[in-house]
């Protein structure tokens, strides 16, 4: 039986989350008798990006499906595509991102079959864990579906390596026409640091950072250890950053090597987004704060003595 | 136009989760249950389009056990006029709640239906995807934003990278995110007013749906805890570790 994994992508680079979920799908087909992986990368003007999947280990083609109407790979197009594809396969794999969470279901229910969220490990070719009730209780659930459909929590998967020998790339041709939905436009976050969900360092503030302009202390020390920096819940509602930045049950699921968690208090929504992270080091005034029960390294005092200190020792 | 508003009963977001000894759930017994977040905000999403002239009235469903009829007479007193119980027991699947709400936005002629993005317990974040593909409408997941226009409705959506917007034809399905709004309380006068507004009771029979799923939870079991970590004293001792004992800086 054969595997589909669905890229993640902006039609310029395939995303690191694609190489967790292609791994999971290697998990699988350690259960499946004369297993392949697929990978489709469907979007608009996206050959680099199949030229970078066909260089992940383990991979057996590439199936590219190029159009216009794919280029912000909306569910209304991606689902009625991925129903095209699905009589070949078993299982249909995507990242758990905000793409893959959007098209996955509305494929699940064209295919009318269940659809397993954020699946954390791989038990057999039918059984996988979860997280549920924000990562404070793990379900193990086993699916009878004959295509199984599911979203696949990065940080619970290491990532495939991308040196191996070019796949061959195959074009599947697919035309849609749909008024349901039109892209109208979008606003990208852009910066030069790491991306949250694929960093190996993350510092992170929350409410104690007291406004924005102070996440500039965050700013200098991530650009020293090369990380990407986030947010609580509590300082994206406070208005300080934008929510793209927020770490948590509602916000990105992330397991750097580091968190450094600042003026956090630690919350079960912002630790279900954080928890499995290497190392922890949390830096708040509150010797109380629950945050320090979940960190390696705990440090009371004020971050505004704290950060500055930080800095000059890196 | 109407908009149907779905609210799901769950474990109370402030109760601390504890799994069964027996691994086959959550310890939910005399526990406070209440709406989840993600559907108070879908509520007051409707509740303002009304006060806005957009839409004539909000029915709220929702489905599982009897008590279930305690957040729909919430969702009653926040705004909604009348509300539906479909009556199951135990877990209901995604996919089957989905149908059902699919029989009901058809029965109804619903323009609009706005759900939570995902519920807080089973964390699954699918329904609202489904409806729209069992429905043939479009989905403008994780709204922080949604404003109709021209027999359309705009929808900014949040995403990894930022934000979305997108433009669907009505009717379609909207998620909740948490920024699209703040949840307003129920005033005492509208949760008395409340328990005079219509509940229709049905079952998945009513509605034609099969209420098995192809998904079985075998066992539910508590995460990993993570071994106590130490306090550090100082910046520089804080550096140290980092450097010689956890190696990762």
């Amino acid at each position: 039986m054969s595997i589909l994994v669905v890229a993640e992508h902006d039609n310029r680079e395939l995303k690191p989350a694609t190489l967790n979920a292609v791994t999971c799908a290697m998990e699988i087909a350690s259960y499946l008798e004369n297993p392949a992986i697929h990978l489709l990368v469907a979007g608009h003007d996206c050959a680099a990006v199949a030229n970078a999947g066909a260089a992940i280990a383990g991979m057996g083609k590439v199936i590219q499906t190029d159009a216009a109407f794919l280029a912000q790979q909306l569910p209304e197009n991606m689902a009625p595509l991925l129903r095209e594809l699905a009589g070949d396969y078993s299982h249909i794999l995507a990242p758990a991102s905000t793409t893959g969470k959007n098209f996955m279901p509305r494929l699940a229910a064209l295919l009318d079959v269940a659809q397993i969220s954020d699946v954390s490990a791989v038990e057999s070719a039918d059984t996988f864990v979860r997280p549920i009730y924000a990562g404070n209780a793990l379900a193990t659930v086993q699916s009878s579906d004959q295509v199984k459909v599911i979203t696949v929590r990065s940080t619970a998967f290491d990532t495939a390596e991308t040196d191996s020998d070019r796949v061959p790339i195959t074009s599947f041709e697919f035309c849609l026409e749909q008024d349901l939905s039109r892209f109208v436009s979008e606003n990208l976050s852009v910066s030069e640091r790491p991306e949250l969900t694929s960093a190996s360092v993350v510092i992170s503030g929350g409410r104690g950072m007291q406004n924005g302009e102070n996440f500039m202390m965050l700013e200098k020390i991530a650009d020293k250890l090369n990380a990407a920096v986030g947010a609580s819940r509590a300082a994206v509602d406070a208005g300080f950053v934008p929510n793209d930045m927020q770490v948590g049950q509602t916000g990105k699921i992330v397991a750097p090597d580091l968190y450094i968690a600042v003026g956090i208090s630690g919350a079960i929504q912002h630790l279900a987004g954080m928890k499995d992270s290497k190392v922890i080091v949390a830096i708040n005034k509150d010797a109380e704060a629950p945050i320090f029960q979940v960190a390696d390294f705990g440090l009371v005092a004020d971050l505004f003595k704290a950060l500055p200190e930080l800095e000059q020792a890196l | 136009m109407k908009i149907l508003v779905a609210v799901k009963r769950v474990l109370d977001a402030n109760v601390k989760v504890r799994v069964k000894a027996d691994g086959s759930g959550m310890e939910l017994a005399n526990a406070k249950m209440a709406m989840n977040p993600f559907c108070e905000i879908a509520v007051e999403q409707a509740v303002r389009m009304k006060e806005a002239g957009q839409a004539e009235e909000i029915i709220a469903v929702s489905m599982g056990p009897e008590a279930c009829q305690e957040q729909l007479r919430t969702a009653l007193a926040l705004g909604c006029d009348r509300g539906i119980l479909v009556t199951a027991d135990g877990e209901i699947a995604p996919l089957q709640v989905a149908k059902m709400l699919r029989e009901l936005v058809e029965r109804e002629g619903a323009g609009l239906v706005i759900l939570g993005k995902q519920s807080i317990d089973s964390d699954n974040n699918q329904v609202g995807q489904m409806l729209a593909a069992l429905a043939g409408m479009g989905q403008g997941t994780f709204a922080c934003g949604a404003e109709l226009a021209d027999g359309r409705i705009l929808v900014t959506r949040e995403i990894d990278g930022g934000e979305q917007t997108v433009s669907l034809e009505l009717p379609a399905v909207v998620t909740t995110d948490l920024r699209l709004n703040e949840p307003r309380y129920a005033s005492l006068p509208n949760i008395m007013k409340a328990k005079r507004k219509p509940v229709e009771q049905l079952t998945p029979v009513d509605l034609n749906v099969e209420m098995d799923s192809n998904l079985k939870t075998l066992r539910v079991s508590p995460p990993a805890e993570r071994a106590a970590g130490i306090v550090v004293q100082s910046v520089e001792e804080l550096v140290g570790k980092l450097r010689n004992e956890a190696r990762v800086i």
